[in-house]
């Protein structure tokens, strides 16, 4: 396998890993006069733990006090609105629930509620059952009690990615793709990563790398923290069920895990999960039966109107738990080497904040931040075809006839969109996916899958059997070897 | 933006139809033979034919040209037949909605968004496949699982080929041809697997696709476990139980880069339902009178995109009826109302049309719900007929004249498909 992006020899700065967090930095960094490279193992950004991210913006009251998890969630919070409407990223604020089904539970809202008031949480507050039924009529008639946070969003977090690290791109950081860091050595004035097709030498390392901070770490010799991999299973309902609940619902959190939630996602789908198992394969992304069941019993105790034939998709993601049980942030032992590790739930949400320390920790690091004069403006995506009335559909189509030319219909994208969102960096199926919806709806790809592989071949040049779905080996299609045409073609 | 904006191109039509697969294409002739003079045939794709020109196989138009033809041939030759000078056909090109006007919104590279008025609209757009999501398969999601009618796109139309090793999981017609497909391609299909007691595709297709090839039939078995990360590894498939439940302890790894689904076809009634047309929970098309009607008056619907068909001919016959009909709701001359609702009784899906009048003659397609050696269809207390083998996979066709009926004068009229005992 080769590296995707031109391999810099010497930058000031080299992010490890790019998930929401490490995205996060690279874009902070860019806006510094500062040479910044951005590494991930994967073929796209985004493309490991964030993926799979349940896409909410918590209020900040949840975190236990006292943690760095807990103090980076509010600001995060804070700082996703302007970010999200700078970088055209889909993020509304449609507020929270914390239910409670009995007494002992409601003690644990009223506990929340203090804490929402020392973190100056705004607008939380207690409901009893008369005011909760009357907002949301779909919830559990044994719910006694619900907290409501206002505050809480619902948020793209693949779009979030892509958006951060073009943004980074545009302003001179270098996106090293399909990059696995295979080692770390320490040379005067830095460090050099060992990459597939080279060497970068960086005078700080960050390390984002997620569920491979352990062993990034450990190519320098550490051994600070420990991980575990934390797997979470999703379930995405039918699209009849929109507006079933306006609001995220959580139950009552336990010490482990905010539990099954119910969340009415920006795209208008309502998703339920995750679970919280930890699994020894870190690459372990399957479904189960039993999460399957588990998450459906826990959504219906919340909203019973859910049934198991809503289901239209299913899909798993591993969070990197830190032992402590808290975001391990902070400068190492060895100069340069910053760790950004355990970044388990809230870490969307405290993503820029995340990235605000981690700006403050390189310059720790003897790197002057002097900002960059000349920033470039974020180029944001067009608004989706689907979601513009005729008259502008017809202006877009009768500019670039490729807008008029639909791809996949459950979704409404047309082939412009799909070739603009590979010229903006897809290079595989998911990649495409992602950024645009195609093959996201009800008959999940069947339609369009063929449409959009022509696409990509056209633009990048690669012939259809070497194209992926999500690049490494998940090729689609082979080539049919034929003795007639290959005896007279020799 | 800009005050006076660009008006956008309209077009006056007497009949639209949607999908130039089988269906719309019978149903514009049919349009025109019953005096549309303007008629519009409008489909996604760059060709008319739909889905038959991925149909390589042969076994279609026994019934409507009296010999066997190729899904391809078939639609040559239903283009030639049906398809007149005075139709406008429109390729490439995607029905998004009606707005607020009640004009459809056609959105195409050729012509931006274009404006359809129409006096009555024919919804011929077909089906399609059911996905993993919809029966939830444990595991990864790798590359490789796909549905069959995609990988029969792949090796068909486009020349390639989906793998190496496949798993057919599902016994539906597509899966059953493309297990044949891929075979003859040198894929080696290490079987077809289905939850149920009884295969779900045609019979002479479990014959001349499978038993002829040596594929073999695993029945009352499942996947029940997707493996492999970038690219499918294997499946886990298991028997399973009286309740359908998979039995574990007999579960067994199939290593396989490929899966193919063949899980079943639901109708593509989305713009049936963004019409207001009721959409009957069992089909998962609209609810159609005797004239192919929806419940929205002036919307006409035929084919797959109403129920699933087993064989083209009578998709052709039921689409030159809305055909007619939609014509003859713009010029005048519609038939007399129904007065009976069909009520699917004993060990009946559905039947389709869902209401008919007694005054004509009208076909009856049913579907059963389990398989029977000898049986007796009947119209209530009105009418029974006897119908040899029944299984769920053959659509069931009964003509049901108006002397069957005389007499009768309920509203509603139970449809039952019962033992028989030889006698």
């Amino acid at each position: 396998m080769s590296a995707r992006g031109t391999i810099p020899r010497e930058v000031d700065v080299a992010v490890v890993g790019g998930g929401v967090v490490g995205c996060a930095i690279a874009r902070a960094l860019s806006q510094f006069e500062l040479d910044v490279c951005l590494i991930d193992r994967e073929t796209d950004v985004g493309f490991g733990t964030s993926k799979a991210n349940s896409g909410i913006i918590h209020a900040g009251h949840h975190s236990a006090s006292g943690t760095l998890k807990g103090t980076l969630e509010w600001a995060g919070n804070q700082q996703w609105g302007p970010l999200a409407d700078e970088l055209g990223i889909g993020f509304e604020r449609v507020g929270d629930l914390t239910v409670a089904f009995d007494e002992d539970e409601v003690a644990t809202l009223e506990r929340l509620r203090r804490q929402a008031v020392e973190r100056e949480v705004p607008g939380v507050e207690l409901w009893d059952g008369p005011r909760l039924r009357r907002e949301e009529p779909n919830l559990s008639p044994e719910i006694v009690a619900g907290l409501f946070a206002p505050s809480t969003g619902v948020i793209n977090p693949y779009e979030a990615c892509f958006a951060l690290a073009e943004d980074a791109v545009a302003n001179g950081v270098s996106l090293l793709l399909d990059a696995p860091v295979h080692s770390i050595d320490v040379v005067p004035d830095g460090l050099a990563l060992g990459l597939p097709e080279g060497t970068v030498q960086a005078r700080v390392v960050v390390n984002a790398a997620g569920l491979g901070a352990d062993r990034i770490e450990a190519m320098v010799g550490l051994h600070t923290f420990d991980l575990v991999a934390r797997k979470g299973e999703e379930y995405l309902l039918d699209k009849r069920l929109e507006g079933l609940v306006r609001r995220i619902v959580f139950p009552c959190p336990t010490p482990t895990s905010k539990g099954t939630l119910v969340i009415p996602t920006f795209d208008g789908t309502i998703m339920i999960g995750p679970t919280a198992v930890d699994v020894d394969d870190r690459d372990d992304l399957t479904t189960t039966s039993d999460g399957a069941a588990q998450v459906l019993r826990a959504a219906r105790r919340l909203v019973p109107g859910i049934s198991p034939g809503d289901c239209i998709a299913e899909f798993a993601g591993v969070r990197a738990v830190a032992t402590t049980n808290d975001f391990v942030i902070g400068a190492t032992e060895v100069p340069g080497f910053v760790n950004v590790a355990g970044i388990q739930s809230p870490g969307l949400t405290a993503a820029p904040a995340i990235a605000e320390l981690a700006t403050r920790l390189v310059a720790e690091q003897g790197l002057a931040l002097s900002p960059e004069p000349s920033p470039v403006p974020f180029e944001r995506c067009p608004v989706p075809v689907r979601d513009l009335d005729g008259a502008t559909r017809a202006e877009r189509a009768s500019a670039d006839p490729a807008f008029g030319r639909v791809v996949c219909r459950c979704e409404l994208v047309t082939e412009g969109e799909v070739r603009g969102a590979i010229r903006r960096g897809a290079t595989t199926l998911d990649g495409v996916k992602f950024r645009t919806r195609a093959g996201m709806g009800r008959c999940q790809g069947g339609s369009c899958t063929w449409r959009v592989m022509e696409a990509l071949s056209a633009e990048t040049g690669r012939p259809v059997d070497a194209l992926t779905k999500r690049g490494g080996d998940s090729w689609l299609v082979l080539r049919r070897e034929d003795p007639m045409i290959d005896g007279a073609t020799s | 933006m800009s005050a006076s904006r660009p008006a956008r191109p309209r077009r006056v039509y007497d009949v639209a139809v949607v999908g130039a697969g089988p269906a719309g294409m019978a149903a514009a002739a049919g349009a025109r033979q019953a005096g549309a003079e303007r008629v519009l045939l409008v489909d996604r794709e760059p060709e008319t034919g739909g889905i038959l020109n991925q149909c390589i196989h042969s076994g279609f138009g026994l019934h409507h040209f009296g010999e066997e033809l190729t899904g391809p041939e078939f639609a040559q030759r239903a283009f030639a037949e049906m398809v007149d000078d005075g139709l406008d056909v429109l390729t490439d090109s995607f029905v998004v909605d009606r707005d607020a006007d009640d004009e459809l919104s056609v959105m195409s590279a050729e012509h931006g968004v274009l404006r359809v008025a129409a006096g009555a609209i024919v919804l011929a757009s077909g089906a399609r496949e059911r996905t993993r999501g919809a029966i939830r398969i444990p595991g990864s999601r790798p590359a490789g699982v796909m549905t069959a009618g995609l990988a029969q796109h792949l090796v068909n139309v486009r020349g390639l080929l989906p793998g190496r090793r496949a798993v057919i999981l599902g016994s539906g017609d597509i899966g059953l041809i493309m297990a044949r497909r891929l075979t003859l391609e040198g894929i080696e299909v290490a079987g077809v697997f289905e939850l149920l007691a009884h295969a779900n595709g045609l019979t002479r297709n479990i014959v001349e696709c499978l038993d002829d090839f040596d594929i073999p039939l695993h029945l009352s078995t499942t996947v029940v476990e997707v493996h492999g990360r970038d690219r499918v590894e294997g499946v886990t498939v298991a028997p399973v139980g009286p309740g359908l439940e998979p039995l574990l302890d007999r579960a067994r790894f199939v290593p396989c880069d490929t899966v193919l689904l063949s899980i079943g076809l639901l109708p593509e009634a989305e713009l049936a339902r963004s019409l207001g047309a009721r959409i009957d929970p069992v089909t998962r098309g609209p609810v159609v009178s005797s004239t192919m009607e929806t419940t929205r008056p002036g919307v006409f619907a035929a084919g797959n995109s109403v129920h699933i068909h087993d064989l083209v001919d009578f998709v052709v016959e039921e689409a030159q009826l809305a055909g007619r009909s939609a014509a003859a709701h713009v010029l005048g001359g519609s038939a007399p109302r129904d007065n009976v609702t069909l009520v699917p009784g004993e060990n009946v899906r559905y039947c389709v049309p869902h209401t008919i009048s007694t005054d004509r003659e009208h076909t009856v397609y049913l579907r059963v719900r389990r398989p029977l050696e000898r049986s007796w269809l009947r119209l209530g207390d009105a009418y029974e007929k006897r119908l040899r083998y029944v299984v769920p996979a053959e659509m069931v066709t009964v003509k049901v004249r108006p002397r069957f009926l005389e007499g009768f004068s309920s509203e509603a009229l139970r449809v039952d498909v019962v033992p028989r005992e030889e006698g």
